[in-house]
């Protein structure tokens, strides 16, 4: 066995050019770095951004024009009633990437990395959320305009319409942070594509597509006061200038993102 | 505290649980800085474990793990700060080129976007990876990919530079290329801990090895320590004439009272032989007595496939990764 010595010589440096940082990396900075790397991937994978522009589409498209004329008689303002429920909840279909994203990066030893650097835990749920934040503007961005083309006209100002969009950017980052603990728990990418597929539950089961009154009376309770009803609710109402709705759905987003973003952080730490 | 002065990594009774499975079971080990240390050890044994544990992805549930002097529970940052993980999947990310990719873990570490950039031009140099530095990663191919996975956990200068499994996955070409890289950095001063179920990788890569099985340490030393630790040389006969390898089996059975190992396709029988020069001589006139040709016959130390399997017994399969190296057992 080998003998120790009790002082151990100082090794030399390696590679020249390297040095050792004089601190870790501030929180800023690191979700910064983190969100940085996400844009890019989501950047130049087109099949991400372009599939989810796809999926919006024709989502509109068979909404207004194959759905829309049985559904309310008359097509145009069944588009009036849909299209703002459409883009806000547009991040529960296309959430799915984040749980992949976020099951992809700790199988494939990205997350591990990151926990091994000195960088703060949280900048990794912020840098993602952030990054995600961005992303989820372009998706409600152009599934509106698409809404637009399709026949939706704003009830009221801009200045309403721009309050809804702000609101549909807020619900975003509350479903990012629900997506992220999905993908933190589901034990691979594939288990969290289907996990994902329980949003569909959420978004068609309100009052989305048509009034919660409509459904039967069993099924009234779940869609009257799951979260995604208010939360679209508001949007319809902001969009004519009405805050009814409003606090209810805020109450909503803030008790999600109170929930699921400590999950989020403890998922990471897991690894 | 003087970190200089403290041994690289201080384990002591650590213990890993997931559920009722006992993955790290009162690990004792102790590693000297200024040296390569493998971590050897069947699937299962433990190995990745150690490594989540020393890089604080995995807390420990008993026992003390200091790392250069930090403890990994009380002061993870510190250890963060000093260490780099390669682990077993090369964590690079395929839609960002080589240079991207290391200054941002560059700037991860704590660098400026300057000492971020220097840091990785320093790296694509050092691991020549120059030429595909500006590509996307994503067309590298494996051993490139992952030499910048073991780049990327160079970019903070870190003290310890711990390896998962550096080549599994990765074809003989590959392989080399990894080795020849991580026996660079060796050569110019950082202190690496890897881990493998690759004997020769150790033999190759290590000064110190410790074998690890059903998470504790059952052997520790320089591989030399080890081969002498299981006490006995080999004798060693390569038939001339195939046909005739059994018969020679018997006889080496007889001389050493230990069942001798016969490989076909080497035309060889070895047996351990705990008598030395004296029953390599009776091997000799014993063959010799029946009229068995041979090719080669001597003695020699044991390979560390041999010690592997002296150590942990019958059940861990050891893995070569070459075809099959059987050659003078020191290298």
């Amino acid at each position: 066995m080998t003998t120790e010595a009790v002082t151990y010589p100082a090794r030399p440096a390696l590679p020249a050019g390297i040095t050792r940082p004089a601190a870790p990396p501030r929180a800023a900075r690191a979700s910064l770095e983190v969100a940085r790397r996400a844009l890019r991937k989501y950047y130049r994978t087109p099949g991400l951004w372009a599939m989810g522009v796809v999926q919006s589409v024709l989502f509109l498209f068979t909404f207004r024009y194959v759905f829309g004329g049985y559904i309310s008689g008359g097509a145009s303002r069944y588009a009036d009633f849909f299209v703002p429920g459409y883009v806000a909840t547009i991040v529960l279909f296309t959430g799915g990437g984040i749980a992949v994203a976020v099951a992809e990066d700790r199988t494939g030893g990205f997350t591990g990395r990151l926990l091994s650097l000195p960088l703060p835990r949280l900048s990794i749920v912020a840098g993602r959320a952030a990054a995600d934040f961005l992303t989820n503007g372009w998706s409600i961005l152009v599934t509106a305009a698409f809404g637009f083309l399709f026949g939706f006209r704003l009830g009221g100002t801009v200045t309403d319409g721009l309050a809804a969009f702000g609101l549909c950017l807020v619900y975003g980052l509350v479903f990012t942070v629900v997506f992220m603990v999905l993908g933190l728990i589901a034990p691979n990418s594939q288990a969290a594509q289907g996990m994902s597929m329980i949003a569909f539950v959420f978004a068609f089961i309100s009052s989305t597509y048509v009034p919660a009154a409509t459904m039967p009376g069993w099924l009234q309770p779940f869609a009257k006061y799951q979260p995604i009803t208010p939360m679209v609710d508001a949007v319809r109402s902001l969009i004519i200038g009405s805050t009814s709705d409003l606090g209810l759905a805020l109450a909503w987003s803030a008790l999600l993102l109170v929930i699921f973003t400590p999950l989020a952080v403890l998922g990471y730490r897991r690894g | 505290m003087g970190m200089r002065d403290a041994p690289l990594i201080e384990a002591r009774g650590v213990t890993v649980r997931f559920g009722k499975v006992t993955a790290l079971d009162r690990l004792d080990l102790n590693a000297p800085p200024g040296e390569v240390l493998a971590i050897l050890g069947p699937n299962g044994a433990g190995k990745t474990t150690f490594v989540r544990t020393v890089a604080t992805l995995q807390r420990p549930d008993g026992g003390e793990l200091r790392v250069r002097g930090h403890d990994v529970v009380r002061d993870p940052v510190a250890v963060r700060r000093d260490i780099g993980l390669a682990g077993q999947f090369a964590a690079v990310e395929p839609t960002m080129s080589g240079r991207e990719n290391l200054e941002m873990t560059a700037r991860l570490f704590g660098h400026g976007r300057p000492a971020a950039q220097r840091a990785a031009a320093a790296v694509i140099e050092q691991l020549g990876l120059g030429e595909v530095a500006d590509r996307r990663s994503a067309g590298y191919s494996g051993g490139q990919r992952r030499r910048l996975d073991l780049g990327a956990s160079l970019v903070g200068a870190p003290r310890l530079l711990l390896l998962d499994e550096p080549t599994t996955g990765l074809d003989p070409a590959g392989r080399r290329e990894v080795w020849d890289a991580v026996r660079g950095l060796a050569a110019a001063g950082t202190d690496i801990l890897l881990t493998t179920h690759y004997l020769d990788e150790a033999d190759e890569l290590a000064d110190h090895v410790v074998v690890i099985d059903h998470g504790h340490a059952v052997a520790s030393g320089t591989i030399g320590d080890l081969k002498a630790s299981v006490g006995r040389d080999v004798i060693e006969a390569v038939m001339a004439d195939p046909a005739r390898l059994d018969e020679a089996g018997q006889v080496l059975g007889r001389v050493t009272s230990h069942s001798p190992r016969l490989d076909r396709g080497s035309r060889r029988a070895t047996a351990p032989a705990a008598g030395g020069a004296d029953q390599l001589a009776a091997v000799i006139r014993g063959l010799d007595d029946a009229g068995i040709g041979v090719d080669e016959i001597g003695l020699r130390r044991p390979t560390l496939d041999e010690v592997f399997l002296a150590l942990t017994g019958d059940h861990a399969e050891p893995a070569t990764s070459t075809a099959h190296v059987t050659n003078g057992g020191s290298r």
